[in-house]
């Protein structure tokens, strides 16, 4: 029998819902019992060493775990990063951990580790762009890992998997993607870091109310058939494979339901795409602008 | 003396520290419970739409948005003047999706979060049947996270014990799973349901929606009936000396939920399957008075305008420290059950005097860690059951949604139990934006620090006077704050109830 390679996952929660991590426990494909007890790919086992919600440990066996990974593993960890990095205030608005009987703020820790991982998946809108905790008036400086690694100097290769909270398959088929084919290539990725294979495609384009909306016919109250545009819709600046990917094993999804897609998966969460149940004006789209430098989104 | 600091306390929800001191005999005579996360989601809510409201405060908790949801759509319909209006289609839909949410949250509690303290999964991966294949395998490659490390020591259940527990933990990640499908069917998908909205529900009934409903809520019920529910007795005959630990303040609050009829606007007085009320240890019924809230600052990061200030000198915890009467009140499965046990609620009752009987324990014994467990899973099997029943009630060509106007001012509250406890949700509006927007969350309720008059929080006072056998492996500290389910995310809010009179708030629309 081959050897099994371990690949040590560090599952960093910082100002999140958990949302992302209940939302990968519902993997259908491989079940969440595969995942955490058998190899993802034949040879690959995807070693969790760290994560609050799940691990047996807790307190200082818990925080040993994190210095311990760091250093016995050559090859390093993957990050996993769930949630946004609140900075205010010297970043005592997350803290996890103690060192000297002091509480280790998040954005040490997320230095350190990011610092030193193999690779940084960005899971979740919050740790991709920024998501609920950065709306305005951002109370606590939160940002996205990506920005917070751009602002230290950090160049950790990253992949987003943005969603409030992320699709399973996007997740699972990431970490899949990475173990199959290593880090993906600059083609396989839109401008934004996230696979083209999940984020490629306009849910406009492929939403099954499309005829709906050609043809006219619009919901002009909620529960209505017809194309949700007129009461809020942010599917045409929307990019996931949601309309036939659909959610929870593929029983049904946010417009299936009648209820209008809120943009969750794009950088201008949830201030672009305010207020929900309105008509969205595009021309805010065109405002929102990539700072290449910063890899922060705003809007000018 | 000597102190015990538990950060991170893992398998909760979100950031949590826990610091216990300790006189010479193990005994705990102090505990402070610390929520260690702050997001300020109130404040980012200023200014938007009121109706996204129901969207964003779902982010609060990724393990229970379908409550808050929940909560934001009743305070809204409050404030839009709907609240006796909501269609019958629209109040079920609302039932059955917050309903699978709490089946999902119990097996989620009890297994994932909660089993590793009494199970043995080190010692299930040396047996020999066919079922433990896939975990031997795992055992064999050597690397046993995240079972591994972990407390060393009190796992006593015996074989058989332990090879239904360890084999239901794995068969519950599927069943947990299978809620949440069902939460989808009505709810467009979860976690983060696209629903519940102010005025009713979005989606519409049909029949084989219906029919796949129900047959899987019986798939859960049977869990819950044939796994569930034994696997807490088999805890709680293992672990009998926990009907002593963990007792806490005695005084118990609950909201209830599950609108059985929408026709009074006063959610406090409306008729719910589990109802609204107080109790304590005299077990006597008290009708809800929500002026009789308050909440306390002293000891928590905020100033005494509001602003957060993880600097302030003596304060512990982004948490506040809400009140009822002035007194501590614990929130939660426990509090709903003595609630709705002291109101008469046949079906709890019936349920609760099975249980107890096969026990061989009283009334009193129920105050306590294990009385939790017991709670929540009686909680799953009566909300199983319902999910069955009020599903075939729908009617497929009937409205599920209101429309309403949108007010440029107006105040609502929504009160609705999660499966944690009491949440309340208050909105103001003005222009026709959130002026302001207030959350209690349960955890806010029970992991409180102390308040003004130095009164302990539901969690602190459940660690008081426990007893601590091993300082290097302090099973007993996060076996006891692991039974309230903490979920901190949703704990830390900055509600300024200065500003919120909720006595003269407008609850009626």
């Amino acid at each position: 029998m081959e050897k099994v390679v371990e690949i040590p996952v560090i599952w960093l929660q910082g100002a999140t819902c958990t949302g992302c991590s209940i939302s990968v426990l519902n993997s259908v494909r491989p079940s969440i019992a595969n995942l955490l007890l058998e190899e993802l790919l034949p040879g690959k086992h995807i070693n969790l060493r760290f994560h609050m919600t799940i691990m047996a440990g807790s307190g200082e066996i818990a925080m040993e775990i994190i210095r311990e990974t760091k250093g016995s593993f050559p090859n390093g960890y993957l990050l996993v990063m769930e949630g946004a990095i609140p900075t205010a205030n010297n970043g005592l608005f997350c803290t996890i951990g103690e060192r000297d009987g002091k509480p280790t703020p998040l954005t040490e820790l997320a230095k350190e580790l990011a610092g030193n991982a193999m690779a940084v998946v960005a899971l979740g809108t919050c740790a991709s762009f920024g998501g609920i905790p950065s709306g305005r008036p951002n109370p606590t400086g939160a940002m996205s890992i990506v920005e917070f690694m751009r602002l230290n100097g950090i160049d950790t290769p990253f992949v987003r998997v943005p969603g409030c909270p992320a699709h399973p398959d996007w997740f699972v088929g990431t970490c899949a993607h990475i173990m199959l084919y290593g880090l993906p290539k600059a083609e396989e990725l839109d401008e934004l870091g996230r696979l083209k294979l999940f984020y490629g495609k306009l849910i406009h384009d492929n939403c099954p109310r499309r005829g709906y909306f050609d043809t006219g016919r619009m919901a002009h109250k909620l529960s209505d058939e017809g194309c949700l545009y007129e009461v809020g819709c942010k599917g045409y600046v929307t990019f996931s494979d949601c309309p036939y990917r659909k959610w929870n094993g593929g029983i049904n999804w946010c417009i299936d339901n009648g209820h209008p897609c809120i943009g969750c998966c794009e950088p201008g969460f949830p201030d672009v795409m305010s207020p929900l149940y309105e008509r969205f004006f595009e021309e805010r789209l065109p405002k929102l602008k990539l700072d290449e430098a910063t890899g922060k989104l705003t809007l000018s | 003396m000597p102190k015990i600091v538990i950060d991170p306390m893992t398998r909760i929800e979100g950031h949590m520290k826990i610091e216990v001191t300790l006189d010479s005999s193990g005994t705990i005579v102090d505990a402070r419970s610390s929520g260690v996360l702050y997001r300020g989601i109130e404040l980012i809510l200023r200014g938007r739409d009121p109706r996204d409201a129901a969207r964003i405060t779902q982010r609060v908790c990724g393990v229970c948005p379908v409550p808050h949801g929940t909560a934001s759509a009743l305070c809204l319909d409050a404030a839009f003047g709907i609240s006796d209006k909501i269609p019958e289609n629209g109040l079920i839909l609302r039932n059955l999706i917050l309903g699978s949410e709490y089946v999902h949250n119990h097996i989620l509690h009890f297994y994932h979060l909660c089993s590793l303290d009494y199970a043995d999964v080190v010692r299930a991966a040396s047996y020999p049947e066919n079922d433990f294949e896939a975990l031997r395998q795992f055992a064999s490659r050597g690397e046993l996270a995240p079972f591994l490390p972990r407390y060393v020591g009190d796992y006593r259940l015996n074989d058989d014990d332990n090879k239904a527990l360890v084999l239901h933990y794995i068969q519950a990640l599927e069943m947990r799973r299978k809620a949440h499908d069902m939460l989808a069917l009505f709810g467009g998908r979860t976690p983060i349901q696209a629903g519940i909205v102010p005025g009713g529900v979005t989606s519409r009934p049909t029949t084989e929606k219906m029919v796949s409903f129900y047959w899987r809520a019986r798939e859960l019920y049977d869990f819950v009936v044939n796994a569930y529910l034994p696997d807490v007795l088999r805890v709680a005959k293992a672990y009998s000396d926990y009907f002593g630990i963990g007792a806490g303040c005695g005084n118990f609050i609950t909201f209830g939920f599950f609108d059985l009829d929408g026709s009074k606007p006063d959610y406090a007085r409306r008729k719910r399957l589990l109802v609204q009320g107080t109790t304590n240890k005299s077990l006597k019924h008290e009708e809800l008075d929500l002026s009789q809230i308050c909440e306390a600052i002293r000891y928590s990061w905020y100033d005494d305008d509001g602003t957060p200030n993880p600097q302030k000198e003596g304060a512990y915890s982004f948490i506040k420290a809400p009140r009822y009467k002035g007194l501590t009140h614990e929130v939660g499965p426990l509090a709903r059950l003595l609630v709705n046990y002291a109101s008469g609620n046949e079906s709890v009752r019936k349920e609760l005097k099975a249980v107890m009987s096969e026990l061989s324990i009283g009334i009193d014994e129920m105050f306590s860690v294990m009385g939790r467990h017991i709670a929540r899973a009686i909680e799953a099997k009566v909300i199983a059951e319902a999910l069955c029943e009020w599903v075939l009630k729908l009617s497929p060509d009937e409205p599920t949604f209101v429309p309403y106007e949108l007010p440029s001012d107006a105040e609502g509250i929504g009160i609705v139990d999660a499966p944690r406890g009491c949440l309340m949700h208050h909105v103001r509006i003005e222009n026709s934006v959130i002026a302001n927007y207030s959350i209690i969350s349960p955890t806010t309720w029970n992991g409180s620090p102390m308040d003004d008059n130095g009164q302990h929080g539901a969690i602190e006072a459940a660690l008081i006077g426990a007893k601590v056998r091993d300082w290097e492996n302090p099973e007993e500290i996060v076996r006891i704050v692991r039974s309230f389910d903490p979920c901190l995310a949703c704990a830390v809010h900055m509600t300024n109830l200065k500003g919120m009179p909720i006595g003269e708030v407008k609850v009626f629309a």
